[in-house]
C-alpha cells in the first residue's frame, strides 16, 4: 500500500487526554503530498482534537508528529503556519469590514519606510486570487462577496501562509451545491499542486466525491484508513458507527399514506417578495417534506406559516375553523411549533441550562405571570432528556456545552413540551453526526405515530424520502410540485428541483 | 460607490450644504479669516478627536480625554509657575505622562479583560482628580516662549491667519490619516474593530494593538492639552469638561461606526468643521444662544445614527440578494 516516497505528514501513536476523558488514544495518521484525505468520525470521535494537536491549539501528551520526516512540535497556530500547516474553518475566519486584499495580507503587508504599499498589496492579492480562478475587485470589503467566495479567499490566505498542508474543517457546511463545486474545483487544483489536504465533513457524498483516502476515528481511536475507491458507503458508515445502521439508507416505506383527517389547511397563503401564495393541507400524523435549494423559499414557507414573517395573503384553517396566524405567539397558541434552521442564532439559549431551554416555549405560552413550578420544570426536563436520549451529565448544564445533536434534541424537546399539534422542523439534522441523524429520523416517525402533523424542511433528500408521506418541492419562491406515494424518491425530487423554471405539470 | 464611503460622502455633503446656506446669509463667512479662526478655535478638539477616531475604529471608547486635557493644562501651568524649566521640556514630560496613562488604560482593558467604558471612566475621574491635586485655582501661564509661539502664524491669501495650533491640527490629521490607512498598525485597528477574536486568529497582536491605540489617544489628549494651554494661556482643573463627548460626536458625525471597524480619520475632520461651522454661524447671527450648537449637534447625531443603520440594512439586503442569486 505505502508508496516509497516519504509521507508529507506522519503522526504516530498520538495521545491526548483531558480531565476525565481520553480524547485521542494512540492514533496513527499519514498524509501524502498531493492527496485529499478525509477525516471522518462521529461527534466526539477525536477529529477536532487531532486537528488541534496538528495546528498547535492543543499540546499532545505523547506521540510523534513528523513533517517530511522531521519531528515537529507546533506550540501555537502561528508556529504551525510557519511549518506549513494552514487551516480553514467552517465559519469564515476573516474580517468582513476589511478589503479582500487587506484580509489576504493582514500582518504581512508589503511596506516601504513603514508605509503599506497599498497598490503593491492589491496587485499581489489580484494575482494570488487569479490563480484560484477568482477575478474580483480586491479593494472591496470582504462582506460584499458570497460565503463561497469568502471561503475561497480564506483558502487562498491559508495556502499562501503555509503552503504544505491544508486542513479544511467542514468548509462546505454553509454552502449550496453550486458553491460546493466551486470550492471542490479549487481543492482539486491544490491537490495537483502537491499539497496535502485534510478534509473534514459530515456529508458522505462529498467525501466520496473528492477524497483519495479516508481515515475514520471512533471514540478517540483509529478505526482504519482506506482508499476511497475501495470502500462502499455502507462499510464506511459501519466503520464510523461501529454497528450496522439500518436507517442510513432506509427505502421509502412503500405507498404509505396518512389516514388522519386534515388538521391544518392553508389557502393562497403567502407573502409578497418572500413566498408566492401556496395551498397546503396537512393531516394528523402526516409528515410533509419540503425540498429545494438554499434560498428557494423553503425556510420562508415555514417562517410565513409560523408568522416570523407575517403572511399578507390567503388564510389558514384548523379543523375547518378560521385561524388567525400573524405572529409566533398566535401560532404557538394555535398549536404550532417551529425549530429553526440555525439553532445557534435562532434556537438555543446557550448559557441557559438544558432544563431552562426545554421549558422555555411552554413557559412562554403560559405567560410570565404564571411561572412553572420548579418541580414541574424538573419533571418535564427529565422526561424529555430520558425520552429523546439527550446526552448530558446534568440537566442544569449550560446547553452550549452539549454536542450539536443533543442541542437539536433539546430544542425539539422544547417544542414537544408544549404538546404541539403541528411541528415545523427546518433542517433538523444539519451539522449533527450520522448517529444522531438516525435518532432524529426515528423521532420524526414516532411523532407521526402519535398523531402530530409535521412539516420537515431538509436538504438531505434520502432523509426526506425516508420519513415523508408527501414531499413539496420549492423553487424560485414557489411551491412547484408535490410528490406522493411511489413518486417519492431522490431522483424525482432532484428532477423537480432542477427542472426548468417554465411552468410544468409535474402532478 | 462602495458603501463604506457613503457616510463620509454624506458628511461632506452636509458640510458643503451647511456652508452654502451660511454663505447665502452671510457672504463674509466664506473667507480665509473665518476658516483660519475655525481651525484655531477647534484645534484642541480636533486633535483629541483624531485619537478618539482610532479608539472608536477599534470598537472601544475613551472617556478620559477631557480630563487628561485639563490635567495637562494644569500640569504645564503649575510646573511653569514653580520651576524654571523651559516649556518645551515641560511639554515633553506632559506628553510622556499622558501617553503612559493611555497605555496603562489600554493594558488594563486588554489584560484584565475590562470594558473600555469602565476603564476609561476610571481614567476620567483619576485624571480630573490629579488635576485638582495639582491646583484648584485657574493658573495663568506667563512665559515669553508662549508669546513667541502665539506670534507664529502664516498669513493666508485673503488675510486669514493660520496659527501654529491651527497648523498643528492639520498636521495631526494628516499623520492620523497616514497611520490609519497606510500602516500595519492602522490595518490592525480596523481588524480589531471588525472582530477581535478573528483578528487574533489572523495573527494580529491584539494586546500590543490595544495598548498602542489607547497610548495614541493619551498622547493626542496630551498634545491637545498643550494646545489648550497655548489657546487659553492658563491651566484650570475644571476646564475641558465634556470634551470627550464632543470628540465622540465629531467622530460619529464624521461617519465612523460606533461599533468599530468602519470609518475614516478624514471624516472626523469634516465632523469637526461642521461643529465649528455651527458655532461660527451662531456668532455671526448674534441673537442665537450658543445652546443651539448642542441642539444642532444632537440632531446631526441622530441623522447619522439613522444613516448608519440604513447603510447596514442596505448592505445586508445586498448580501441576501447575492445569496439568492446563487441559490436559485
Amino acid at each position: 500500500m505505502e508508496k516509497p516516497q516519504e509521507p508529507l505528514l506522519s503522526v504516530a501513536s498520538l495521545t491526548k487526554s483531558f480531565p476525565g476523558a481520553l480524547a485521542l488514544d494512540g492514533v496513527d495518521f499519514t498524509l501524502r503530498a498531493g492527496e485529499v484525505h478525509a477525516l471522518l468520525g462521529e461527534n466526539g470521535a477525536g477529529k477536532s482534537t487531532l486537528i488541534k494537536c496538528l495546528t498547535g491549539a492543543y499540546r499532545r501528551d505523547s506521540g510523534d508528529i513528523r513533517l517530511s520526516g522531521n519531528l515537529v512540535d507546533p506550540r501555537d497556530t502561528f508556529e504551525a503556519q510557519a511549518l506549513g500547516i494552514g487551516t480553514v474553518y467552517q465559519e469564515v475566519n476573516l474580517l468582513p469590514n476589511l478589503t479582500v486584499a487587506q484580509n489576504l495580507y493582514l500582518g504581512r503587508q508589503p511596506t516601504r519606510f513603514g508605509m503599506v504599499g497599498t497598490r503593491r498589496m492589491n496587485a499581489g492579492a489580484q494575482a494570488l486570487l487569479s490563480r484560484y480562478g477568482l477575478d474580483i475587485d480586491v479593494t472591496r470589503e470582504l462582506s460584499s462577496y458570497s460565503v463561497a467566495v469568502q471561503q475561497i479567499i480564506a483558502i487562498a490566505r491559508a495556502v499562501d501562509l503555509s503552503g504544505k498542508i491544508l486542513i479544511l474543517d467542514e468548509p462546505t457546511a454553509s454552502l449550496d451545491a453550486q458553491e460546493v463545486r466551486m470550492v471542490f474545483d479549487i481543492v482539486r487544483a491544490l491537490r495537483e499542486r502537491g499539497l496535502g489536504i485534510i478534509f473534514i465533513t459530515h456529508f458522505l457524498n462529498q467525501v466520496f466525491e473528492i477524497s483519495d483516502r479516508i481515515t475514520v476515528l471512533r471514540n478517540g481511536r483509529l478505526v482504519g484508513t482506506r482508499d476511497a475507491a475501495d470502500i462502499e458507503r455502507i462499510d464506511l458508515v459501519t466503520m464510523m458507527l461501529g454497528h450496522e445502521l439500518s436507517q442510513e439508507t432506509v427505502a421509502h416505506k412503500a405507498a404509505r399514506k396518512s389516514e388522519g383527517e386534515v388538521a391544518y389547511c392553508f389557502r393562497d397563503f403567502g407573502r409578497a417578495g418572500t413566498i408566492e401564495p401556496f395551498n397546503l393541507e396537512i393531516r394528523r400524523g402526516e409528515a410533509v417534506g419540503v425540498a429545494g435549494l438554499l434560498g428557494s423559499g423553503r425556510t420562508e414557507t415555514a417562517e410565513v406559516i409560523f408568522g416570523v414573517r407575517p403572511h399578507d395573503s390567503g388564510n389558514a384553517e384548523k379543523d375547518g375553523s378560521q385561524l388567525e396566524l400573524n405572529g409566533p405567539r398566535k401560532a404557538i397558541a394555535a398549536g404550532l411549533g417551529f425549530c429553526p434552521e440555525d439553532r445557534k442564532t435562532d434556537g438555543i439559549v446557550g448559557d441557559l441550562s438544558v432544563r431552562e431551554n426545554i421549558v422555555l416555549a411552554l413557559q412562554a405560552r403560559r405567560g410570565w405571570s404564571r411561572p412553572l413550578p420548579r418541580q414541574e420544570q424538573i419533571e418535564i426536563a427529565d422526561r424529555f432528556i430520558d425520552a429523546l436520549d439527550i446526552r448530558t451529565t446534568d440537566r442544569e448544564k449550560p446547553l452550549r456545552l452539549l454536542s450539536g445533536g443533543n442541542q437539536q434534541k433539546a430544542i425539539l424537546a422544547r417544542w414537544l413540551a408544549t404538546n404541539p399539534e403541528f411541528l415545523i422542523l427546518d433542517e433538523p439534522t444539519r451539522g449533527i453526526d450520522v448517529g444522531a441523524h438516525a435518532e432524529i429520523i426515528r423521532l420524526i416517525e414516532r411523532l407521526c405515530e402519535d398523531g402530530v402533523s409535521l412539516l420537515v424542511i431538509s436538504s438531505e433528500l434520502e432523509e426526506l424520502v425516508a420519513y415523508s408521506h408527501r414531499v413539496i418541492v420549492v423553487r424560485d419562491r414557489q411551491h412547484v410540485s408535490e410528490l406522493t406515494g411511489e413518486e417519492i424518491n431522490t431522483d424525482n425530487i432532484v428532477r423537480a428541483i432542477a427542472a426548468d423554471s417554465q411552468p410544468e405539470q409535474a402532478r | 460607490m462602495k458603501s463604506r464611503y457613503l457616510p463620509l460622502a454624506a458628511t461632506i455633503l452636509i458640510f458643503v450644504l451647511a456652508y452654502a446656506l451660511c454663505y447665502a446669509q452671510f457672504p463674509s463667512m466664506l473667507s480665509t479669516r473665518v476658516i483660519g479662526n475655525l481651525l484655531t478655535d477647534n484645534a484642541f478638539l480636533g486633535i483629541v478627536a483624531v485619537g478618539m477616531t482610532f479608539v472608536i475604529l477599534s470598537g472601544g471608547i475613551d472617556l478620559s480625554v477631557g480630563s487628561v486635557i485639563a490635567f495637562t493644562s494644569v500640569f504645564i501651568a503649575v510646573v511653569l509657575a514653580n520651576t524654571g524649566l523651559h516649556p518645551l521640556i515641560v511639554f515633553a514630560v506632559a506628553l510622556l505622562i499622558t501617553t503612559a496613562f493611555g497605555a496603562a488604560m489600554g493594558a488594563a482593558i486588554h489584560y484584565l479583560e475590562m470594558p473600555p467604558f469602565i476603564v476609561t471612566l476610571a481614567g476620567m475621574f483619576l485624571a480630573r482628580g490629579m488635576a485638582f491635586v495639582l491646583s484648584i485655582d485657574s493658573i495663568p501661564v506667563m512665559h515669553p516662549f508662549y508669546d513667541t509661539l502665539q506670534s507664529f502664524y502664516w498669513r493666508m491669501p485673503g488675510g486669514g491667519r493660520l496659527t501654529l495650533i491651527g497648523g498643528l491640527l492639520l498636521l495631526v490629521f494628516a499623520i492620523g490619516i497616514l497611520i490609519a490607512h497606510r500602516t500595519r498598525f492602522g490595518a490592525n485597528v480596523y481588524a480589531l474593530g471588525g472582530d477581535a477574536a478573528t483578528a487574533r486568529l489572523m495573527g494580529v497582536s491584539v494586546g500590543r494593538t490595544t495598548v498602542g491605540i489607547y497610548a495614541l489617544s493619551g498622547l493626542l489628549a496630551g498634545l491637545s492639552g498643550i494646545v489648550f494651554s497655548l489657546y487659553t494661556t492658563a491651566g484650570y482643573s475644571l476646564s475641558a469638561v465634556g470634551v470627550e463627548l464632543d470628540a465622540i460626536a465629531a467622530v460619529v458625525i464624521g461617519g465612523t461606526l460606533l461599533t468599530g471597524g468602519s470609518g475614516f480619520v478624514a471624516g472626523t475632520f469634516v465632523g469637526i468643521l461642521i461643529m465649528g461651522l455651527i458655532q461660527t454661524y451662531i456668532i455671526f447671527d448674534g441673537t442665537l444662544s450658543s445652546w443651539w450648537t448642542k441642539i444642532v449637534v444632537g440632531v446631526l447625531l441622530f441623522v447619522f445614527i439613522f444613516l448608519q443603520k440604513g447603510i447596514l440594512w442596505l448592505s445586508a439586503r445586498k448580501t441576501a440578494a447575492l445569496h439568492h442569486a446563487h441559490g436559485s
